[in-house]
């Protein structure tokens, strides 16, 4: 009987192994900016290009960077979410508009609606380099003082935001 | 004459500027040292390509970064430290040794050592599993016959047929 059961266990330890690797995404790579400053950047505004924004503008408030572009599909599944919160009001949302035309991403934000506070055009994609951005659309938040304290790449979920990015930004918000 | 080298002179910028942002080809040198980089960086979007054969545009972007950072002088490290910065270390094909990777780089000489041992442990457990065999005294006669009937006719053959 025993001869059996070893066998068996050892089965039973490597299927665990290979079933949970199943589930896993190997897109979602652990990112290294989590808990770093966030890379400064200066970039032209989509609606008003010969104006600049730039993270010192955000100094001393919470708020939510999201990096989209109108040929990015699985941004429209998660643009309504944002669409929903800006009109909550709990936490400002700047877009980052990447690798994109100007034109393009106007119409789509017609089309979609437009939840961003201020949207900035990143279009060589250099700062999208700087914030180690592979899989649009990618969502940061970022603290008071500038330090990224969550990232998410891939579309965000309904789930995503009420437990983890909302209880985060009231955490962030009270310090 | 010497009016005539000024005027000269002031055309050189003009004749400096020969175009747009040097294309890259034209320094085969830096082309090779950034393939060779890119070689061993991970292209992120298509994760089992590398940088250097990749065509998606992110990793057109990384070359172009690689390419301007090394323009500017700085090493081949600096631009790998610059880059697992932002992407981590999952950039790198040859991962660092460190704890979260010792598993990786240990892992299958531990496998390794546990599979001997096993092999071993085994090999030596049956051994003394098997007892020696005794022999009554009409096996140690007959073995004896035996060995001495070979011992005499060593080259002739016992089957008279053959």
């Amino acid at each position: 009987m025993a001869r059996f059961i070893l066998p068996f266990v050892i089965f039973m330890i490597v299927a665990t192994f290979l079933y949970v690797g199943l589930g896993l995404n190997p897109r979602e790579v652990p990112s290294p900016l989590v808990g770093k400053p966030a890379p400064e950047f200066s970039l032209p505004q989509l609606y008003e290009p010969d104006k600049q924004l730039s993270l010192q503008d955000m100094k001393g408030q919470v708020w939510l960077f999201n990096v989209w572009a109108s040929w990015c599909t699985a941004c429209e599944y998660e643009h309504p979410l944002f669409m929903e919160l800006s009109r909550r009001n709990t936490v400002p949302i700047y877009g980052m508009n990447y690798k994109d035309k100007p034109e393009d991403a106007k119409a789509w934000l017609r089309r979609h609606g437009n939840p961003y506070t201020l949207v900035v055009s990143d279009a060589e994609g250099r700062v999208g380099i700087d914030y180690g951005v592979y899989g649009v659309p990618e969502t940061y938040l970022i603290d008071k003082q500038g330090v990224i304290r969550y990232k998410r790449i891939g579309g965000v979920t309904e789930k995503d935001l009420s437990e983890t990015i909302l209880p985060l930004v009231k955490e962030l918000q009270a310090k | 004459m010497r009016y005539l080298l000024i005027a000269l002179l002031c055309l050189l910028p003009v004749f400096a500027h020969a175009g747009e942002a040097t294309d890259m080809a034209a320094d085969p040198v830096l082309e090779k040292r950034m393939i060779g980089l890119a070689e061993n960086l991970r292209c992120l979007v298509c994760q089992n390509e590398s940088l250097a054969s990749s065509h998606s545009g992110l990793a057109e972007d990384l070359r172009r970064e690689v390419r301007e950072q090394m323009q500017k002088g700085l090493s081949d490290q600096e631009i790998i430290d610059y880059l697992v910065s932002r992407y981590g270390d999952f950039v790198l094909y040859d991962p660092p040794v460190k704890k979260t990777t010792w598993v990786l780089w240990y892992g299958p000489f531990v496998l390794l050592l546990a599979g001997a041992g096993t092999l071993v442990y085994q090999l030596r457990k049956r051994k003394s599993q098997i007892p020696e065999a005794e022999l009554s005294a009409e096996e140690t006669q007959r073995a004896a016959e035996l060995l001495n009937e070979t011992a005499e006719s060593p080259n002739q053959p016992k089957d008279p047929q053959a």
